[in-house]
């Protein structure tokens, strides 16, 4: 195989990672407010920096396998 | 029951054929010569996604088989061996391979890729190595005023202006007027939902006018993007790692001791783990932190432009297979909401770029030996530096 092959998986490999993270954060969050209706606004709050730090090193590791 | 039914048999005819047709559309001829389609397409887009020296807003081939372009020529500021020289970028023709030779001061130059190179005095043409490196020629230091930096000027005095109006409508009548109520709630939601709550009372206000500037001018340079002048400003890493040596310049010099105590000699942790915590902070705080900052931002709006625009690249690739009216309407439908979804993602990265500024200088000013607030009950209130230490 080439080698723009192997990038490819390894783009396909980051993207189910940040995607089963992102889908346990998400999850997590929606028990959390479902439970919670007041904390909405904290648990959101919470969700969306994870989320930010999960994106940033997904998008690091695609950014260095360019 | 039967419309699922049947918009299920409608998405799988459209992915079928959007699958199988694919491969079929990398060419077509047109005017008698062969033009490949994709190749074409993914040129565009790589050249949009890039910083140019000519502001082009379209282009197009005349009766007479000329290329006509659309746009204005912008000055090209370059440090050369001669010192400065500038001239319009014009000169180049809009010719990107380097076959346009500009004379200038007694220098050659020829544009590759959107870098001008300084010819030798003996060289025509730039010629190049097996490692891509010129070999009669050089790169000179390029200080132009580029697609990207009128962008960053427009946005700098229509900020200034929108601001000082502001500013000047609260001394004046105390209630803004116009467009400053489209300003008013959200300076308010910056300063209310982001800055108090993450870096405390006690210390936001210092630290609310650059979060407010970097808010504004992330947002607004990316709904620029959206529009079809083709800016991708907030797409250029070197914006990006602009904005992130800032907010690091920032928190790394309003550190208090306890701060720095954390980083370097973590107490509460036995001696000897304490060095490698150091190098671990170290890394965090001087390389990770400023680095996730950056290629956040230049990806997300990187990857939404390279989506909205092979979405509508789709009314090419896919004509033949689809007809002009089905790739069209293909196209039309997806980038429309695709574009939705991109205006929700540039407030939310401006939001996340702003908000995790605003922790890291919380995380660098926090004091620890502080007083909670209390309640009516007597009851101690946890502030937000409290809750940020149950999921930092």
């Amino acid at each position: 195989m080439e080698p723009v092959t192997y990038n490819l998986i390894g783009a396909g490999l980051i993207v189910i990672g940040a995607g089963i993270g992102l889908g346990q954060i998400g999850g997590k969050a929606m028990e959390g407010i479902a439970r919670q209706p007041e904390a909405t606004g904290k648990i959101q709050t919470a969700m969306i920096i994870i989320a930010a730090l999960l994106e940033g090193l997904a998008f690091g590791a695609l950014f260095l396998g360019k | 029951m039967k419309i699922f039914q049947q918009s299920f048999k409608f998405l799988a005819i459209v992915s079928v054929l959007f699958f199988s047709t694919a491969s079929f559309a990398n060419s077509s001829t047109e005017g008698g010569g062969q033009i490949d389609t994709k190749k074409e397409v993914e040129d565009y887009i790589l050249h949009h996604i890039q910083d140019s020296h000519d502001f082009s807003l379209f282009s197009y081939t005349s009766d007479a088989g000329e290329r006509k372009h659309v746009g204005f020529p912008l000055p090209i500021i370059i440090w050369t061996s001669n010192g400065l020289t500038t001239f319009m970028s014009s000169k180049f023709h809009h010719n990107d391979d380097g076959h346009v030779i500009v004379e200038k001061n007694g220098l050659k130059f020829a544009k590759i890729h959107s870098k001008i190179y300084e010819l030798d005095a003996t060289a025509s043409e730039v010629s190049f190595d097996k490692d891509h490196h010129a070999e009669n020629a050089h790169k000179v230091l390029d200080f132009s005023i580029t697609k990207s930096v009128v962008g960053v000027l427009l946005i700098g005095l229509l900020m200034f202006f929108w601001f000082s109006r502001l500013a000047r409508q609260y001394k004046k009548k105390a209630i803004p007027t116009g467009f400053s109520r489209v300003l008013e709630p959200l300076v308010l939601y910056v300063r209310d939902e982001i800055a108090r709550p993450n870096i405390g009372e006690k210390h936001y206000r210092k630290f609310t006018g650059y979060l407010l500037t970097v808010f504004f001018f992330i947002w607004i340079l990316n709904l620029l993007g959206l529009t079809p002048f083709g800016f991708n400003v907030t797409g250029q890493l070197a914006v990006t790692a602009c904005l992130a040596i800032f907010t690091l310049i920032i928190y790394t010099t309003s550190g208090n001791k306890d701060y720095w105590m954390h980083i370097l000699w973590m107490q509460d942790a036995p001696w000897w783990i304490r060095p490698i915590l150091a190098v671990i902070e170290l890394a965090g705080t001087f390389i990770i932190k400023p680095f996730s900052l950056l290629v956040r931002l230049f990806a997300n709006i990187s990857a939404g432009h390279i989506v909205v625009m092979s979405l509508i690249a789709i009314m090419f690739t896919l004509k033949e297979s689809l007809g002009v009216v089905g790739a069209t309407t293909l196209s039309l439908v997806l980038s429309f909401f695709i574009t939705l979804i991109e205006v929700l993602v540039a407030f939310l990265q401006a939001y996340i770029f702003t908000m995790l500024s605003a922790l890291f200088i919380g995380m660098a000013v926090a004091e620890h030996d502080h007083d909670h607030a209390h309640d009516e009950q007597g009851q101690e209130i946890p502030d937000a530096e409290d809750v940020r230490g149950d999921f930092i």
